[in-house]
């Protein structure tokens, strides 16, 4: 019984490995590890709170559970956009805390094999790649794989900077 | 082993057993208390708690538990023969030591089920105890025997012993005739020959049996010893079962058992039996106490029948489920009867449709709601045990009322607070209320006095523990923080109240010996962390020689609060009903404002300052002109503060919701007590009074 289980948990394991939901931010394409992605909802009303960073974009109602918003677009320090019919929020669970990402829109779920995968270039001023764990290739297009728990966890001294 | 692979098929009836048998103890602890606070047993208490250990023996005999159903079993027969007998010189406080002690028994072998332990507990000497008392009370009681009218007792006899009505519909297919004799020497043969005969009626109805009165009369003893004690029954087990079942008895020295092939024996005792029936309604006015007891008693259990029927345990995690779903349907509701595409058409049969499916999912969502809500009344009344104990022990007067029972407290913080409020009232018995010389010298009742106090308080609920003993001395708490190495800052330094709340710190005890209940100094800091975990408060409050107050302060995580929905700019927030004291249009001479920019308002020559809350929470869009909006009074701890909104939007029910963890993590958000979703499925936030007003 256990057995059976447990081949199936590795089958589901397996069926999700190397598979990704690619979305659009930008000129850019970014990759999501499927096995954190919850559901891909269209944007609804968000309840602004107060005193929180401004790519935290308040809480949403997903039904009955509230939930976080993050606007990823703030979130990498890029120029912020008007939400249009495009703009998704993506829920994703991580740890068991549940967030939402808005972003301009999704593409697909693609499969990328780990050959395809490698780390990102070292940069000296480190910053600018700190949410991405590697870039996958994609016939000649690059997704950048993102780190989910880093996009959760703060940065200290960021966020003592925002606050004040 | 076998007993184990039984379990795990048998959990849900575990289950019920376990929740069951834990509601019926707390009943019967409940009755036990009340009856022993009035120092007599009433009719009523003693067929509640005869009934009580019936339904316990039974379902722990099915559960194979039998320590349990064989202490059940004796409790019973004691409260049967208080029942039966009504004897006057009872020792009220004897008997409830014994019953709470079979109580406490009956709670540490459910604790070992529900853990999955064997329940091995040794019940013997208990039960030898209890018999001991009972055979003590029957002997007591002889004296008032023989005054008794026979015919009393003998109408008794039928009216208990043997159901007649049912007797006369079943047919059972074996008659037997028993003779048993019990060894010489082991006395009370009737009490032996009753417990025979207790247990055949879960075989059969059809029970006769001679000498009639075992119980009542006296002479019963000598004539079973000489002559045996005659069974005859009627039941459809074989002869083979029957026999066994009659070796079960014990100090059993010798059984005759005859099948009866033909039945008139049987028969013409029982029509002897019916005709002493008929007799008895005639009899039954010069009867009337009895009879009226007996009505109650069945009008009692007609009652609690039904009452076991209408509650019914559920899984939280269902109800989790449950008030999800709800909260679905009701934007799905929303998303239906706001659907653009009727935008424009005259629907009059739509719409009279729908505001009825309003009605139904607001009444529904109500309901769910309010499952989750469990008074506090079940952990306040335990109090009344502990409290019961430590008086006896400590020989201590001590009185506890009760306040707000009735406060509703989610069903999970009730788990967290049981123990903190256990801890609590112990501390106030042992370290607060003085002895009684102690008070009276002191000019003092000579009684101690504990209030335990419940109600809502905004976004809290406040538990409040508080006595007329001794009081805590600073003097006194500091030196032991010295003692101890617990004190981190200059004594000068600390005010009273920082003095105080030492006592919370781990391993503070100002009690000087250790006793039963406490001293060791793990308590306060058990009731402190218990309740920090559910992000509630504890303080201490103290006047020496008057009295200790202990307020819990507890959040109302998934309470359910009155409010008031208020809008600022787009946003909608909410306000704890409680709180708000009026809310009023301001005129424009009634504005100050003082040169550092802080806006004050004046009503009825009281001056209170304003709280602009698009200022406070940079809310766009919101109307600026305080002309045009509204201000909100609200008050808290006597401290008063106007709040100023764009516009009411109207009051309704809501559940409180804690904000995701996410956004807590950032930091704690000044004000907003957490957030609850609306009818249309929008969320507002709710705002912390408290909070704004300490701003």
């Amino acid at each position: 019984m256990t057995d059976v289980n447990k081949n199936t948990m590795e089958m589901e394991e397996d069926t999700q490995k190397g598979r990704f939901l690619t979305f659009s931010l930008g000129k850019e394409s970014y990759g999501i590890e499927i096995k954190y992605v919850i559901e891909i909802i269209g944007l609804q009303a968000i309840t602004e709170i107060p005193e929180l960073p401004e790519y935290v974009k308040g809480i949403i109602n997903l039904r009955g559970k509230i939930i976080p918003v993050m606007d990823v677009r703030l979130r990498f320090k890029k120029e912020p956009r008007e939400y249009n019919d495009r703009t998704c929020v993506i829920v994703i669970d991580i740890k068991d805390v549940s967030i939402g990402l808005i972003i301009d829109s999704v593409s697909e779920v693609l499969t990328i094999p780990e050959e395809d995968i490698v780390e990102p270039p070292k940069m000296n001023k480190g910053f600018n790649n700190r949410y991405i764990k590697k870039i996958g290739k994609v016939g000649n297009d690059v997704k950048l794989l993102l780190d989910c728990e880093k996009l959760l966890s703060e940065d200290e001294l960021e966020d003592l900077s925002e606050v004040l | 082993m076998v007993k184990v692979s039984g379990r795990n098929t048998n959990e849900p009836m575990l289950d019920m057993f376990i929740f069951e048998t834990s509601q019926l103890i707390e009943q019967l602890e409940q009755s036990i208390l009340s009856s022993e606070k009035s120092s007599c047993y009433t009719p009523t208490a003693i067929n509640e708690i005869f009934r009580i250990m019936h339904t316990i023996k039974g379902s722990s005999a099915m559960m194979i538990f039998n320590n349990i159903s064989t202490l059940a079993h004796h409790i019973e027969d004691l409260f049967y023969f208080l029942r039966e007998e009504k004897p006057n010189n009872i020792d009220c406080s004897t008997l409830s030591d014994l019953v709470l002690e079979g109580v406490d028994f009956i709670k540490i072998e459910m604790e070992k089920i529900k853990n999955g332990d064997e329940a091995d507990g040794e019940v013997s000497q208990l039960i030898e105890r209890i018999k001991g008392y009972l055979s003590i009370l029957k002997r007591t009681n002889i004296s008032t025997g023989p005054v008794k009218d026979p015919e009393k007792v003998d109408t008794k006899g039928q009216r208990y012993y043997i159901s007649q009505d049912k007797a006369k519909t079943s047919i059972y297919a074996n008659a037997f005739k028993a003779v048993i004799y019990f060894e010489e020497g082991c006395e009370m043969e009737n009490i032996r020959a009753y417990t025979i005969i207790h247990n055949l009626k879960d075989i059969t109805e059809q029970i006769f049996y001679m000498p009639e009165d075992i119980i009542d009369n006296d002479d019963s003893v000598e004539i079973i010893r000489r002559e045996g004690f005659k069974v005859y029954i009627k039941t459809d087990y074989s002869y083979e079962e029957m026999h066994k079942f009659f070796m079960q008895a014990i100090f059993l020295k010798d059984l005759e058992l005859i099948q009866l092939e033909n039945v008139d024996e049987l028969k013409q005792f029982s029509t002897v039996k019916e005709a002493v029936v008929q007799k008895n309604p005639i009899k039954v006015p010069s009867l009337h106490e009895p009879d009226k007891r007996k009505k109650e008693a069945s009008d009692k259990e007609i009652n609690s029948t039904s009452m076991h029927q209408s509650i019914i345990s559920v899984s939280v995690p269902k109800l989790d489920k449950l008030m999800d779903l709800v909260g679905e349907m009701v934007i799905a509701e929303a998303m239906v009867i706001q659907n653009p595409d009727l935008k424009g058409l005259e629907l009059d049969n739509f719409q009279k449709a729908a505001r009825q499916l309003n009605k139904i999912t607001s009444d529904i969502q109500d309901m769910v709601m309010s499952i989750r809500m469990v008074p506090l009344s079940t952990t306040f009344h335990k109090m009344h045990r502990i409290v019961r104990d430590m008086c006896k022990k400590l020989d201590k007067e001590v009185q506890l009322e009760i306040i707000g029972e009735e406060t509703e407290v989610d069903k999970n913080i009730i788990e967290h607070i049981s123990d903190p409020l256990m801890h609590l009232v112990r501390n106030a018995i042992d370290h607060g209320i003085e002895s009684t010389e102690d008070r009276e010298m002191r000019g003092k009742s000579p009684s101690g006095r504990i209030t335990l106090e419940a109600k809502n308080a905004g976004s809290d609920v406040l538990i409040i523990l508080k006595d007329d003993g001794k009081g805590l001395s600073r003097e006194k708490i500091l030196m032991k923080a010295r003692e101890q190495g617990l004190l981190y800052r200059s004594e000068d330094d600390m005010s009273d109240k920082e003095v105080l709340n030492l006592i919370l710190i781990p391993g503070f005890s100002t009690k000087d010996g250790i006793s039963e209940f406490s001293g060791r100094g793990v308590g306060m800091d058990v009731v402190t962390r218990n309740i920090e975990a559910v992000g509630g408060s504890v303080s201490v409050d103290s006047i020496l020689n008057n009295g200790t107050t202990i307020t819990l302060k507890i959040p109302l995580t998934l309470a359910i609060i009155d409010g008031m929905n208020i809008r600022v700019g787009n946003s909608c927030y909410t306000l704890p009903t409680i709180s708000i004291k009026e809310s009023f249009r301001p005129k424009e001479g009634d504005i100050i404002t003082d040169p550092d920019g802080n806006e004050m308002i004046m009503v009825r020559g009281q001056c209170y300052s304003i709280l602009r809350l698009h200022e406070v929470y940079k809310i766009k869009n919101s109307s600026t002109s305080i002309f045009n909006g509204i201000i909100i009074m609200v008050e808290h701890d006597d401290k008063t503060l106007c709040i100023f909104a764009d516009e009411l939007l109207g009051q309704q029910q809501v559940v409180v919701k804690a904000l995701p963890k996410y956004i807590q993590n950032f930091k704690k958000i000044k004000g907003l007590a957490g957030c609850t979703l609306l009818g249309d499925g929008s969320i507002s936030l709710i705002l912390d009074i408290t909070g704004l007003i300490n701003n």
